[in-house]
């Protein structure tokens, strides 16, 4: 019996239906057909009127959420793709994230985006959007990687008292799978060390944390051990865990699918330089995907996206230093 | 539709004209206190008037009662008052006073609290349409009865993507929702003609299957019987309402604008009438002309005793600022000397 990333996704929005009479889930194809990947299947017989279609109204759909919010529920709007999330990003910006700051009345919602890269997808259905997202302050940004994290951190962030953007990774929906979903789980906000070792540190999340678990095995075979850090959440970073990896290993690589300009990567590169230089043996590196719209064909898409062949390479390059 | 009313006689709901002329009156007293203060340097940012939408929006207040939601805009003083928002949070929420609902992180029409009932709107346009939806929704799902939804919108804001999407939100689910247009002939500076091709707003409802209900705004008699039909029918289930009001925006923008670019001809139509001295004249001719001088009286009193007692109030102070934008302990990017 094995659970995949996308069930576990499923199973927490189960648990949340069933635990809290406040909860309901709005989106589009949501009810009946389950959604466009399937995240909700079941849910709206499950739930009469508690797993609701929604127009392609991605601007109301989220404006809903905000006032649904705002009256005492604990909505989860499922974006179809992230990528259409832009569509409905003044109502996330400007909306829900100032809600808290501006009346000192919590706006607990959920944003699901089905985020990230996959062979054949394009320009409109690959993106990764937390960049964006974590610029803003009033949001919380999460990322999971695992199964494990799918399942406790959905669940967490449909408890939190802010709006949570839960950036869940398409890639990883049918083929990343565990023994079974978790009783018990690591805090939100606290990144993980996925991978220890001694030699240089791989700050990773989301879809990244497998590619560079894979790039640390090829490493490992040349000698050199790699500790892979998990961020799991973007937004709040912590920085204290990125810090402590650095510490033990001097030197550091930060991955993420995003563009190259600014993010998580970034975010996580300044950080270190600015308050753990002592600790650096090397000058910290980043990577990213290239500066172009996500393309197409799987071979061009294969090589913008980081990959544990980059990742190693990029590795080699801070070990060389 | 319903045109301005030839006679004077005593209107079917006394009660509600009152409440309707007193709310009219003490908005346009703040009103012209904020203005004053705006010029005297005593307020920083921008002033919004609603100087000439006084009975439209009002009247949107008066038809609500407790357990409604309330979304104003930024011309919405006397909808606000009427609803029953307590004027000295309008006075303190402009002089940034720390007891005031914003305790200065928002300012000026930024005001609300859904605890009475009101929503605090965001600046862009559109926006709470579908909010107030989702406090239906919300509403529904626990099966809660009888409330509605009353949003206020300019002619500008149906320019929206937000507008649209909001609205037809609203009729897709059935929602109690009463959306009030105030066209009011400008957004900013740009006329009608460079806003919509249609030749009424109201003919939008028809589109969104959604009733519709057109009116002059400048009329309070009229505005009160057809925003409170609206609200009636919204209650009664017969799903979203349209009431499209036409009437004159009789100051600029905000206290920044003069206004100058507001057509001439306009501004001496029956559009152009001031809907206070349209209420204050049939007041008179009710015979209520002394209560009217009393009200006029209160409101000034009122309006006095709330600025001197919030220019007495604390301002924000930046060290005692918490600086989260967060509820959750820890969700905010802590400052790097902390």
């Amino acid at each position: 019996m094995s659970v995949t990333y996308l069930e576990a996704i499923r199973a927490a929005q189960e648990k949340a239906l069933r635990d809290d009479p406040k909860v309901f889930i709005y989106g589009q194809d949501v009810g009946r057909f389950g959604g466009a990947f399937k995240a909700t299947k079941n849910l709206a017989e499950k739930f009469p009127g508690r797993v609701m279609d929604s127009p392609i109204s991605e601007d109301a759909m989220v404006g809903m959420a905000v006032g649904a919010a705002m009256d005492g529920m604990r909505p989860v709007v499922e974006m179809q793709f992230a990528d259409f999330s832009t569509v409905g990003l003044n109502q996330v910006l400007n909306h829900a994230a100032t809600t808290y700051w501006r009346t000192g009345k919590p706006c607990p919602m959920v944003l699901r985006l089905p985020s990230g890269g996959t062979p054949g997808s394009g320009p409109f259905h690959s993106q990764s959007m937390e960049t964006i997202y974590s610029h803003y302050p009033g949001l919380v940004v999460m990322t999971p990687a695992t199964v494990e994290d799918a399942y406790s951190m959905l669940l967490e962030a449909i408890g939190m008292e802010d709006p949570v953007i839960f950036c869940e990774h398409k890639l990883l929906y049918y083929h990343l799978k565990a023994e079974a979903l978790p009783n018990e789980a690591v805090p939100a906000f606290r990144a993980r060390v996925a991978r220890p070792g001694r030699d240089v540190t791989c700050v990773a999340y989301s879809a990244m944390l497998h590619e560079a678990v894979a790039a640390a095995e090829e490493l490992a075979a040349e000698g050199y051990e790699t500790e892979v850090v998990d961020l799991r959440t973007v937004k709040p970073l912590d920085t204290d865990t990125i810090l402590g990896s650095v510490a033990r290993t001097g030197r550091l690589l930060a991955v993420g699918e995003s563009w190259p300009w600014g993010g998580a990567s970034a975010e996580v590169v300044a950080r270190v330089a600015s308050e753990g230089f002592e600790l650096l043996d090397a000058p910290p590196k980043r990577l990213n995907a290239k500066d172009t719209p996500i393309p197409y064909h799987p071979n061009l898409w294969a090589a913008h996206r980081p990959t544990a062949v980059r990742i190693a390479a990029g590795l080699r390059e801070v070990l060389r230093y | 539709m319903a045109g301005p009313k030839a006679g004077v006689s005593a209107p079917p709901r006394m009660d509600l004209t009152e409440s309707l002329g007193r709310a009219m009156l003490r908005a346009r007293t703040v009103e012209d206190k904020l203005a004053s203060l705006y010029r005297a340097g005593r307020i920083v940012g921008g002033v919004y008037l609603g100087k000439g939408q006084e009975a439209l929006s009002a009247a949107g207040g008066v038809s609500l009662k407790k357990g409604d939601v309330f979304a104003p805009l930024i011309r919405d003083m006397a909808g606000r008052l009427a609803f029953g928002e307590p004027l000295i949070d309008a006075v303190r929420t402009y002089l940034g006073s720390r007891l005031g609902p914003m305790k200065g992180r928002d300012g000026n029409i930024h005001r609300g609290d859904l605890t009475r009932g009101i929503l605090p709107m965001i600046s862009h346009l559109g926006a709470m349409l579908s909010a107030t939806a989702g406090v239906l929704m919300a509403k529904r799902m626990r099966g809660e009865k009888g409330n509605v939804g009353l949003t206020c919108v300019g002619d500008g804001a149906t320019s929206t993507g937000s507008f649209h999407e909001g609205l037809n939100l609203a009729a897709v689910e059935k929602l109690p929702l009463v959306t009030v247009v105030a066209d009011n002939g400008y957004a900013y500076s740009t006329p009608n003609q460079r806003q919509y091709a249609c030749t009424d707003l109201l003919e939008r409802a028809k589109g969104y299957g959604i009733e519709g209900h057109g009116l002059d705004g400048t009329d309070p008699d009229t505005c009160l019987e057809v925003v409170g039909r609206a609200v009636k029918r919204a209650r009664d289930g017969a799903g979203p309402q349209l009431v499209v009001g036409r009437l004159l925006r009789l100051c600029g923008h905000g206290e920044h604008d003069d206004g100058l670019y507001v057509d001439e001809a306009l501004r001496g139509s029956v559009r152009g009438r001031d809907c206070l001295v349209v209420m204050e004249e049939r007041t008179r001719a009710r015979g209520r002309g002394k209560d009217w001088e009393r009200w006029r009286e209160e409101a000034q009193r009122e309006v006095d005793e709330a600025v001197a007692k919030v220019s007495a109030e604390p301002v924000p102070d930046p060290f005692e600022e918490t600086w989260r934008a967060t509820a959750t302990t820890g969700a905010t990017e802590a400052l790097e000397e902390e």
